[in-house]
């Protein structure tokens, strides 16, 4: 009864192929050496020395950005002759903690959660920032900012990329087409919402669901809210916890938000009632704007990137983005946004070369030649942002009028921040009412 | 000693008509079983039909409507297949790459512990020394740790090395780009071994004791038994069992994650399929096709061994 007829015949046919396909997978390696001679080098000579060492990256960016993260540091590469590793993963943020408790850790990573970055450094894993970096941050970013990457004193890393969340997207075409005006206000915005809600048409779509992060785009609303009905204070005592989740402030900022959000005239276009936003995925939760079944979308910059290919993104396109308006602009327009940090858990010198050079404001240029990308930094060049929303985004992270505040949800614990908040604004949308929904997420807080 | 192969009873598989196994044969073979059957199988295939078909569709489609509607309002594309395979870039795409990862981690992945297992499982039942039993509950028991508890010490029993009160037992690995494989083979490995030893031994444990003492009788080794009586005995076990860890290690994410990393070097293509579809899952339209790329090999895999897959569950379970 031999199932194999000839099982050793098989073995060696299987080992063979094995050996052979890891054979060519481990050809090809490039080996790039610095070359620091050239003209073009001449800007990297103060990070000289560090020429055939290796540093390693880790992130959440991947795919198509990933590449262009890659293209933006390679003429560095080229003149260092530092070796950058870099790896981005969907699963960074559960993984950077495998890792570094594995005694595996990157020796830079890009962390977009204020609230992990403080982890890893009372934890005592994250390296203090090396003074360049820290005196090229403090020269190009707003000290609010930066107050986000520091932890008991100490100053842990640079902002990389960052992204607005502060915007309303709508289609240009479409408002001239029917004579709507972008609105200034929040009264105009409201006002705007009645007309459109006048035509029996929905003139809000909103979506939440984002496969086990669901939730997440609605405390944006909240956070928004709250930086404009209660001011930038009292969030900053909200997301550290100074005052109760289930204070009355965050009451009203969650209540102004479902005005729009569980207003049933006026979401939700394109997919169905109120209870369908929590259904709708956040990556398709705007694109009924291009079918003209809505007119409104509240989500950040980095919306642009879902839109079909094809869609031109621009003031005079199929799509763009207004600035989400102040209630009372008088008290200052205050600004929601993210971005990365750029922190490293190694302090060799090639490490620190590396950190030094991405917090500059060369390296934003760099990357912001190569599109699809904002920066908050002040040095870097608005002419080099060619993206229409890029460009509009920069502008308001670098209007020093404006008050700019971290996403709330990222500095709180994690518990609460990327957890209970995410199920209660689920249940909020669904229909529990907000007092209720408030104490859930308090209770959650210890 | 011959080479022939040995009549085994209780092997031989005529089925009677007056067993249980008969009984259970004469009902299932009804039409109105065979109409549930069918049934079954549609609806069990109705979720990777809708993958297929989704597959095919444009961009726009996908995003804005389900698969279905593609009955109403065809439209056929192979841009995603293309994308997915042949990307412009080093983001969308060259999963070629990751192929061969995937293949270089999975073939060795599958060979070590099988081999460790029937060897163990063999020396287990028929070698006899003293603690035996014990070390079998042991491996055993070992199955009740869930894998994720063992995913930190393992790394840093990697990339820390072992020390004991100062004293270093074994240096850090230090694996760097290409030999990361070696961790993966090595986790894979280990995590299988409880199970693959258990099923192993349960298998070779019931072979007839005749058969060894009169190998043993004929003055051989339990190396030449292992080899011309076991290994021939157990394939069905054996070839069953491979397909259980191939699909496992194929599929697997976590442990590949963890130690291989998410380079092009090592990851293999279920960490790049993860990544496919962007920073903000901008280009899930890409999944479907990334998802039918990764199952090609899975696919021929099970259907040129499913003929052992069912013979070996079954064998386990009837021979007794």
């Amino acid at each position: 009864m031999a199932v194999f007829p000839r099982p050793r015949q098989a073995l060696v046919i299987a080992s063979v192929v094995g050996l052979a396909i890891s054979a060519a997978a481990c050809g090809g390696d490039d080996s790039g050496s610095g070359n620091g001679d050239s003209a073009d080098c001449a800007a990297f000579d103060k990070y000289d020395g560090n020429d055939g060492k290796k540093v390693s990256i880790y992130a959440s960016i991947r795919d198509t950005e990933a590449d262009l993260l890659e293209q933006s540091w390679e003429q560095f590469t080229e003149c260092t002759g530092i070796d950058i590793d870099y790896e981005g993963s969907g699963e960074f943020e559960a993984q950077l903690q495998v890792r570094v408790d594995g005694g595996n850790a990157p020796d830079i990573a890009f962390i977009p959660q204020p609230g992990l970055l403080a982890t890893f450094a009372k934890a005592g894993k994250l390296k203090a920032a090396p003074a360049d970096t820290k005196s090229s941050a403090e020269a190009n970013y707003p000290a609010d900012w930066l107050k986000y990457s520091t932890v008991d004193g100490k100053f842990y890393g640079a902002p990389l990329g960052s992204n607005v969340k502060s915007f309303v997207w709508y289609s240009p075409k479409q408002f001239q087409e029917k004579g709507y005006t972008v609105p200034k206000t929040w009264a105009e915005l409201i006002s705007l919402s009645d007309k459109i809600a006048g035509t029996k048409e929905k003139p809000w779509c909103a979506g939440i669901e984002s496969g086990d992060a669901t939730g997440w785009p609605a405390t944006d609303w909240l956070e928004d809210l709250m930086l404009r009905t209660a001011g930038p204070e009292v969030y900053d005592q909200w997301v550290t916890h100074g005052i109760p989740f289930n204070d009355p402030k965050v009451a009203t900022a969650l209540n102004q938000a479902g005005e729009i959000l569980k207003n049933p005239k006026y979401v939700n276009g394109g997919f169905g009632d109120v209870k369908s936003i929590s259904t709708t995925s956040f990556q398709e939760a705007g694109l009924p704007i291009l079918e003209n079944k809505c007119s409104l979308h509240r989500q950040a910059s980095f919306y642009a990137n879902q839109w079909p290919e094809g869609t031109k993104v621009a003031e005079d396109g199929d799509v763009f983005a207004f600035y989400f308006p102040a209630i009372d602009p008088s008290k200052g327009e205050p600004v929601l946004a993210a971005g990365e940090f750029t922190v490293a858990f190694a302090d060799r010198p090639e490490v620190q070369a590396v950190q030094n050079y991405l917090a500059t404001p060369d390296y934003a240029n760099s990357r912001a030649k190569l599109g699809n990308w904002v920066s908050g930094s002040r040095g870097a060049d608005i002419n080099n942002f060619a993206n229409p929303i890029d460009k509009l985004s920069v502008q308001i992270l670098q209007d020093q009028s404006k008050v700019l505040r971290f996403d709330g949800s990222d500095l709180m614990p994690s518990a609460v921040g990327a957890g209970t908040l995410w199920r209660a604004m689920v249940d909020w949308i669904n229909g529990r009412d907000t007092a209720t929904t408030l104490t859930t997420v308090q209770n959650s807080w210890k | 000693m011959s080479t022939t192969t040995p009549v085994l009873p209780g092997v031989t598989s005529e089925k009677l008509p007056g067993t249980a196994a008969g009984r259970v044969r004469k009902r299932l073979n009804t039409r109105a079983a065979t109409v549930v059957s069918i049934i079954i199988a549609v609806l069990w295939t109705i979720p990777t039909f809708g993958l297929f078909v989704s597959s095919l569709r444009p961009e726009q489609d996908i995003k804005t409507t389900g698969w279905w509607t593609f009955f109403s309002s065809p439209a056929f594309t192979l841009e995603n297949y293309n994308d997915v395979l042949f990307g412009r870039s080093a983001s969308s795409g060259q999963l070629a790459n990751y192929f061969v990862n995937s293949v270089v981690i999975t073939i060795p992945s599958v060979l070590f512990p099988i081999a460790f297992a029937a060897m163990a499982a063999y020396a287990l039942s028929w070698i006899k020394f003293r603690g035996r039993d014990w070390i079998y509950v042991g491996i055993f028991a070992l199955q009740i740790v869930p894998l994720q508890m063992a995913l930190v010490p393992l790394l840093s029993f990697f990339s820390r090395g072992v020390t004991l009160a100062g004293i270093t037992l074994m240096p850090a690995w230090n694996l760097d780009d290409e030999q990361k494989f070696i961790q993966v083979w090595f986790a894979h490995t280990c995590f299988a071994l409880p199970f693959a030893v258990f099923l192993l031994h349960n298998f070779v444990s019931q072979l007839p004791g005749e058969l060894m003492e009169a190998a043993r009788v004929d003055g051989a080794s339990h190396a030449k038994i292992f080899r011309t009586i076991v290994l021939p005995l157990i394939t069905p076990a054996l070839a069953s069992l491979t397909i259980f860890q191939f699909l496992w290690v194929w599929n697997d994410l976590l442990v590949a994650l963890i130690f291989a990393g998410g380079g092009d070097e090592t990851a293999p293509l279920t960490v790049r399929l993860a990544e496919l579809a962007g920073t903000r899952g901008n280009e899930w339209q890409r999944l479907t096709s990334g998802a039918f790329v990764a199952i090609v090999i899975p696919l021929l895999v099970f259907l040129s061994l499913q003929r052992y897959f069912v013979r070996g569950l079954l064998t386990g379970s009837v021979k007794g």
